[in-house]
């Protein structure tokens, strides 16, 4: 049996949030795509840098599909996954400068894409699957869990920020030129990025919707609520969770990936511990093991973010803190959870 | 009408027939060997936490197909060890053998799980955000492996045992709910189902009538009799009536070991057992307590 029989089997659009999100995420990417090649005087033209700048919400998206995957179906807290994303990035932007001038010798490996976007896989692959053995066969469960993962980002942080590493500094990785020999300001780039960040969140999307609704999905939500149980049905949880935990750190790198020739830079900021945690607010926001409901919240909570850091920078961050508060208090389902209470008081009524 | 009527009856009759088990709960082949005696065999464990003595020189045999009552006052250590015997727990002395073959103390909770060891909790633990039948198709017997169980599908025989273990356990009518809706009583039988999907050589039952209704309490005691002589089965429980209406056997542990063991009315005769447990005022507090 082969994986298009799980995609298959699975019937993905019988369940109406997939078929909404879907329908959505396909005509609102038309719709940049469309309005874009509209001529400039006119009114409703997005420019090149407003496209960009919804690239980057997208590839946002994707890293909270890939935390909601392990956070709300295994109830996995990851407070890292930043990590596996920057790694991504910075396996993209090592690609990116090798186009020019590598910054050490052994990096003019990278200028070929194929090694490149391996690397951008199984980087945080890799560092997933040792750091993941290691803590679920000791199984390091809960907040011991997701301290560990703060520590990883943190000390990753760190050692991106020296020199000696080979990969910018504090500087990190910038002024790119080219991507697959076209120039990343050339007519069309930024369109192509966008485009190919929407088919990653979608394919993204379907698959991790395929595997939440196999039987794997249901033993991990059996996991996530009687770990015990589950266990002694017979499963291995530290396999299945290891599995999973890998998938979704390689989706994370994608993310990553697509994020840089877009943003143009990747440094260690993005290894902040902060950065990871705002990456869960957005899944908390939206609501967990929806997956639609990741999506939501980081394109919404990234947009207030553009909309209000230019508006009053300071009150950002008062913001974001409060927004988390009011949902962990009164909405702990998010905002998917939201919707769904309110359409079945509506259908109780009707 | 009536024609219709002696026609469904004939086929509950042929469906429970008393002189067979039902096919599903005949276990599974599997790799026990219980040639050369019992099927579980557990010879001076030991295990203590912080001190204190949970088990202390275990000695018990079960032998296959049968149905064995364990009973004991709070902190005999029958939970402590059921711990041991699935791999939670390893002893700190001591030999657990499963059959002839497998040393339990070798082998992890999956292991011994695949091996034909189920266990039901003393708290009923459904996955509360799953449906009954989902819960079901989750114990059932099958390859566990990561990638298998991705791509696992629900094939018509293995549906045909969802619906015959939910037609046993009562729960037919509530095929589609989540298990988290569920009743008390009804999410111990399902917890009990589930064991059924799994096809176990040897079950473990921790308290499976507590919370349950008296109706519902003979219903379980007739199951546990009928699965005993296929599938060996020992049951903790601390409802005397209950005991008294299924056992064979009665195994009575005291402070981590064993204190007699007999038939009931030879258990309930020994005059240690009296001291310890039966007598007095305190047969009525175990009864009703915990």
């Amino acid at each position: 049996m082969s994986l298009a029989t799980v995609f298959k089997r699975n019937s993905l659009l019988d369940e109406r949030s997939t078929w909404i999100t879907s329908v959505v995420l396909i005509v609102g990417m038309l719709a940049v795509v469309v309005l874009h090649a509209l001529p400039p005087d006119h009114a409703w033209h997005l420019n090149d840098s407003v496209v960009s700048l919804l690239g980057k919400y997208l590839t946002y998206m994707l890293l909270a599909l890939a935390v909601d995957l392990i956070w709300g179906y295994l109830g996995i807290l990851s407070l890292g996954h930043g990590a596996f994303f920057a790694l991504g990035g910075y396996a993209m932007g090592l690609y990116l400068t090798a186009q020019q001038a590598p910054l050490a010798p052994w990096q003019a490996v990278m200028a070929h894409f194929p090694v490149a976007a391996l690397a951008v896989v199984l980087a945080p692959g890799l560092l997933a699957l040792v750091f993941g053995w290691l803590a679920f066969r000791s199984r390091v469960t809960g907040v011991y869990f997701s301290i560990i993962t703060q520590a990883l980002t943190f000390a990753l942080m760190l050692a991106f920020n020296r020199n000696e590493m080979g990969m910018g500094g504090s500087t990190g990785l910038t002024r790119f030129d080219e991507l697959l020999g076209f120039s990343l300001s050339s007519e069309g780039m930024t369109v192509a990025l966008f485009v190919a960040s929407g088919v990653a969140v979608l394919l993204a999307f379907w698959g991790c919707k395929a595997i939440t609704r196999s039987r794997l999905g249901r033993v991990c939500m059996a996991t996530r609520d009687a770990e015990a149980r589950v266990r002694f049905i017979g499963y291995r949880v530290e396999h299945v969770k290891l599995a999973v935990f890998v998938l979704s750190a390689m989706i994370a790198g994608i993310a990553g990936a697509l994020y840089v020739p877009q943003v143009g830079i990747i440094n260690p900021s993005t290894f902040a511990p902060l950065f990871s945690i705002e990456v869960v607010v957005w899944v908390a926001l939206g609501g967990r093991a929806t997956l639609y409901g990741a999506l939501l919240g980081a394109l919404v909570v990234n947009y207030l973010k553009t909309v209000l850091t230019g508006v009053m920078p300071d009150a950002w961050l008062f913001l974001l803190g409060g927004l988390f508060v009011v949902v962990t208090m009164f909405l702990p389902q998010g905002v998917a959870g939201l919707m769904a209470h309110l359409r079945r008081r509506r259908e109780v009524t009707a | 009408m009536s024609m219709m009527d002696s026609q469904r009856m004939q086929r509950l009759r042929e469906f429970a027939r008393p002189d067979r088990v039902f096919d599903f709960m005949a276990p599974a082949d599997s790799p026990v060997d219980v040639r050369h005696g019992p099927i579980l065999y557990l010879e001076d464990v030991s295990v203590s936490f912080d001190g204190f003595q949970a088990i202390d020189d275990l000695n018990l045999t079960i032998d296959d197909g049968e149905l064995r009552c364990i009973i004991g006052p709070n902190g005999a250590g029958k939970t402590t060890m059921m711990d041991i015997i699935t791999g939670k727990t390893r002893p700190d002395r001591g030999q657990a053998w499963f059959g002839s073959r497998h040393n339990l103390l070798q082998m992890d909770e999956p292991q011994i799980a695949n091996l034909g060891i189920g266990r039901k909790f003393q708290k009923p633990t459904v996955f509360e955000a799953l449906s009954v039948s989902a819960n079901l198709e989750l114990a059932m017997a099958g390859d566990r492996r990561v990638w298998k169980t991705l791509l696992a599908r629900l094939d018509h025989e293995g549906r045909e045992r969802i619906d015959e273990v939910m037609e046993i356990i009562g729960l037919s009518g509530e095929r589609d709910r989540l298990a988290g809706v569920l009743s008390h009583g009804q999410k111990q039988w399902l917890e009990i189902g589930m064991l059924l999907m799994q096809r176990p050589r040897l079950l473990l039952v921790d308290e499976p009538v507590a919370g349950m209704t008296e109706p519902e309490m003979h219903r379980t005691a007739d199951l546990m009799t009928r699965l005993a002589g296929q599938q060996s089965v020992v049951v903790v429980e601390h409802d005397m009536g209950f005991v008294r209406s299924i056992a064979r056997t009665v195994t009575v542990l005291h402070q981590g070991s064993v204190l007699a063991e007999g038939s009931m009315d030879e258990v309930a005769n020994d005059p240690r057992v009296i001291d310890v447990y039966l007598g007095g005022d305190e047969s009525s507090d175990v009864r009703e307590g915990t």
